[in-house]
């Protein structure tokens, strides 16, 4: 029951991009397909479960004033192991991809769970909340991406859905777009949880 | 040496590809820092600092110990009968030297300017996880740039970030004025303003630097 609560919190709870607005730069620079996001959340979560991993079962073993730069290691060190593993098994993706993928060590979800979460957790635990935060992020991707792609390119996975005489809307797939979308988002969630605390308030 | 080739880099990297705008690198710093003036100034001059630091120390490294050139130290140290691959380590190697780097300048801010250093709080170590900073020695990498280009790649990069952060600290003081929405205020209101700076950027795309 617990550990399906460590998963759960990551999806919507305290989804890392729409309630802790954490790792912003791939969120906004990768989501303009579906594709590609869903391509980058899947290397994310890779990455925060075996950092989550390996972090809690060394963190009894790590002085609390070095722990940063040894997190940073470890993190770096997956991420080279996706790199390698992407840019071989999946060049396309690598291709689009593109920088974003070594940055994936300066994501700040992956250090925030480290140093909130795994560095003080057993090992279990720690692997389903890195999973349930990753799974939250690809999420992210997914309705950032699905929502771009879809007004941008009038495409969803690559597949048309709109008739031939749709104009898509250019600047969505474009930075500016992102920006736009991302802070529209946020801005439902907020006045959604208003709504909620409302309710709970009134009863 | 050619200057109009450091030219088109510098205009290149301040308007074409600013980080924030066009290639949205350095967001979290972007959207913490940006609300009021005075620490939008110190955060950039910050940044841009470490920016230039880290093209210089990354090209260094990179040439002189991961990239297998004939000037790399351990061919000659270990009289090897090729140059070494190490571009592998590429990622480690560089976020290793960043987080050096940064700790560096807190402990320099921290001794020379107490006030700045208490208005940038918490961001200051947060530019070893800003990606701008790994983002810049990775593209220059990429890019093949020379030790020059390199910083100059790395100062425009810094002063680009700069322009992006004053000009969102200047419209979010006004903003303090405004009647925005109860759900928009705050992070929603500061993306969509972005997105709105972002587009103006989009128009110097047109600019052709030949």
């Amino acid at each position: 029951m617990s550990l399906w609560k460590e998963f759960s919190k990551g999806l919507y709870e305290q989804n890392p991009v729409f309630k802790q607005a954490l790792g912003c730069c791939p969120t906004l620079a990768v989501s303009s397909t579906v594709s590609n996001g869903i391509g980058m959340g899947l290397a994310a979560t890779f990455v925060l479960v075996c950092s989550n991993l390996l972090i809690s079962m060394l963190r009894k073993g790590v002085p609390a004033k070095i722990r940063i730069p040894i997190y940073i290691v470890v993190i770096a060190t997956f991420v080279t192991i996706i790199d390698l593993a992407m840019a071989g098994f999946t060049p396309d993706l690598y291709a689009r991809l593109g920088i974003f993928v070594p940055l994936i060590v300066v994501n700040c979800i992956i250090l925030g769970r480290a140093e909130a979460y795994a560095g003080k957790n057993k090992v279990l635990p720690s692997m389903i909340d890195g999973l349930g935060m990753g799974i939250g992020f690809t999420l992210a991707l997914l309705v950032l991406g699905a929502i771009r792609e879809v007004i941008g390119n009038g495409t969803f996975l690559g597949i048309p859905v709109f008739g031939v005489d749709f104009e898509p809307v250019m600047v969505f797939a474009l930075p500016p777009g992102a920006f736009i979308i991302i802070g529209f988002i946020l801005g439902f969630i907020a006045w959604l949880e208003k709504k909620r605390s409302q309710k709970t308030a009134g009863k | 040496m050619d200057f109009q080739a450091l030219l088109i880099i510098a205009v290149g990297a301040i308007f074409l590809n600013n980080f924030v705008f066009s290639r949205i690198l350095g967001i979290c710093p972007y959207v913490g820092v940006s609300a009021q003036l005075d620490s939008a100034i110190g955060m950039g001059v910050a940044v841009t600092f470490v920016l230039s630091m880290a093209s210089m120390v990354a090209w260094v490294i990179y040439t002189y110990v991961l990239a297998p050139t004939t000037v790399n130290l351990f061919y000659h140290i270990f009289a090897l009968q090729a140059p070494p691959d190490l571009t592998f380590l590429n990622t480690i190697v560089f976020i290793l030297v960043i987080a050096a780097l940064v700790q560096f300048v807190e402990m320099v801010i921290q001794k020379t300017s107490p006030a700045l250093y208490k208005s940038l709080g918490i961001y200051l170590p947060l530019i070893t996880t800003n990606c701008a900073v790994l983002g810049v020695a990775l593209l220059n990498v990429n890019a093949q740039y020379d030790f020059i280009e390199s910083l100059v790649h790395g100062f425009a990069a810094g002063v680009g970030f700069t322009i992006a952060l004053v000009l969102m600290a200047g419209i979010r003081e006004k903003l303090e004025l405004a009647d925005v929405p109860q759900a928009m205020k705050g992070l929603p209101i500061t993306f969509v303003l972005a997105g709105l700076i972002a587009l103006a950027f989009l128009g110097f795309s047109g600019l052709k630097l030949m």
